[in-house]
């Protein structure tokens, strides 16, 4: 029904999200008041941004040991960001073969059909279906296909900007995350340590760390 | 289609080796067993010979794992666990590990023993260690308890429903086999 709503009541939700967002506080202070405690704002402003892959981390952590946080990314991916009246999308494709950690042999092992099984399943992908400004966070719903396994989720995070840069082109920040069991996506390596607990945690967390461009 | 055979016995008679025989007249037209026999030449793993050509034994393993689309072991047990020298030469294939020819193969093990519980325990550390190597080890087993020269008799099993099991894994093995050759077409 988004498309039914009136023209200028989506002006308005844009005008606001934007001036929020951009943390133009003594407007932002005057407008609150307008705005019911369940209403959402757009969470991007209108328009192509494209990703800035030296300055964004696609990474998980997840418990070691039972006592660290290991870490590690991916550095071979595409992500779609486009927003217009009607709302903002994000989506993406990581390529599984680019996953960065610390050892070239557990590069292997996270490859192999232990965990992300990369010959049949080379891309893990993103889709989403709803990203909002909810109080001071950024709230995204959308679908993630890991190993061919296609589950919704909810990451949270925030978004900075847009801050207009050196060249004069607006930037845009997204910082999101969310945390999911690595057995539904059918992740289900571990070993037992000697002494009770196992040495790989299945909660996972994904930590996206996108920097954005406007496109001209 | 190509499979490889490695059995873990080196035994002349091995009830190991025959059980890959009677996987071999289970496999369908078009596929073929190569059994593997060259196991018992294979020196002890020595990381300081890594740095150097191969021993000639060792390489014709991993060319031969690499030719091939599957591999099938038929594991004896000795202590509760691998043979030595099965676990040794998985060693030698295994490295360096990110490269090695058995990443993303698929792997069944089956397995016979003279004792009451048919290498049960040998086949899943095999299967443990493969999936380790990054193949694409088959969830199944066969435990093969108490064999004898009565288990084989024109190089299949007498037992009709562990023949029919056999059966079963290796048609799994196969299929998983043109799986990974149409995923990499």
């Amino acid at each position: 029904m988004r498309q039914f709503y009136p023209h200028l009541r989506t002006v308005v939700r844009f005008v606001y999200a934007y001036l929020q967002l951009a943390d133009y506080s003594p407007i932002h202070t005057q407008k609150e008041p307008e705005m019911s405690a369940t209403t959402t704002t757009q969470a991007v402003p209108v328009g192509t941004w494209e990703i800035d892959k030296v300055h964004s981390t696609i990474g998980f952590a997840v418990k070691h040991m039972v006592v660290s946080t290991f870490r590690g990314q991916f550095n071979d991916y595409d992500v779609e960001l486009t927003s217009t009246d009607d709302g903002a999308r994000l989506a993406g494709k990581v390529r599984v073969a680019s996953v960065d950690v610390k050892d070239e042999n557990l590069e292997g092992h996270l490859q192999a059909p232990d965990f992300f099984d990369a010959e049949r399943h080379p891309e893990l992908s993103f889709e989403s279906s709803d990203l909002r400004v909810e109080g001071d966070q950024l709230v995204l719903d959308g679908e993630l296909t890991i190993r061919g396994v296609t589950k919704p989720i909810e990451a949270r995070g925030s978004i900075t900007g847009p801050h207009t840069d050196i060249q004069d082109n607006q930037r845009l920040g997204l910082e999101l995350e969310t945390v999911l069991d690595r057995t539904e996506y059918g992740l289900e390596w571990n070993a037992p340590l000697p002494k009770g607990g196992f040495a790989l945690a299945n909660d996972v967390k994904l930590i996206v760390n996108l920097e954005f461009s406007e496109k001209a | 289609m190509r499979v490889l055979g490695i059995s873990g016995s080196l035994r002349q008679g091995s009830h190991n080796t025959n059980l890959l025989r009677a996987a071999a007249q289970l496999l369908p037209s078009g596929a073929e067993l190569e059994l593997f026999e060259g196991l018992g030449e294979i020196p002890p793993f020595n990381e300081d010979l890594e740095d150097g050509p191969a021993p000639e034994p060792v390489q014709r393993l991993r060319d031969a794992v690499a030719a091939a689309d599957a591999i099938l072991i038929a594991t004896p047990e000795y202590n509760s666990s691998l043979p030595g020298q099965l676990k040794n030469a998985l060693d030698w294939v295994s490295r360096p590990v990110a490269t090695n020819p058995a990443r993303n193969k698929p792997v069944a093990v089956v397995g016979a023993s003279t004792s009451l519980f048919g290498a049960v325990w040998a086949q899943a550390e095999a299967r443990k260690v493969m999936a380790a190597m990054g193949a694409r080890v088959l969830d199944r087993e066969l435990p093969i308890a108490q064999a004898g020269e009565e288990t084989f008799a024109d190089s299949r099993l007498t037992d009709d429903d562990i023949h029919s099991e056999l059966g079963s894994i290796v048609a799994e093995l196969v299929a998983e086999a043109e799986t990974s050759l149409a995923a990499v077409a």
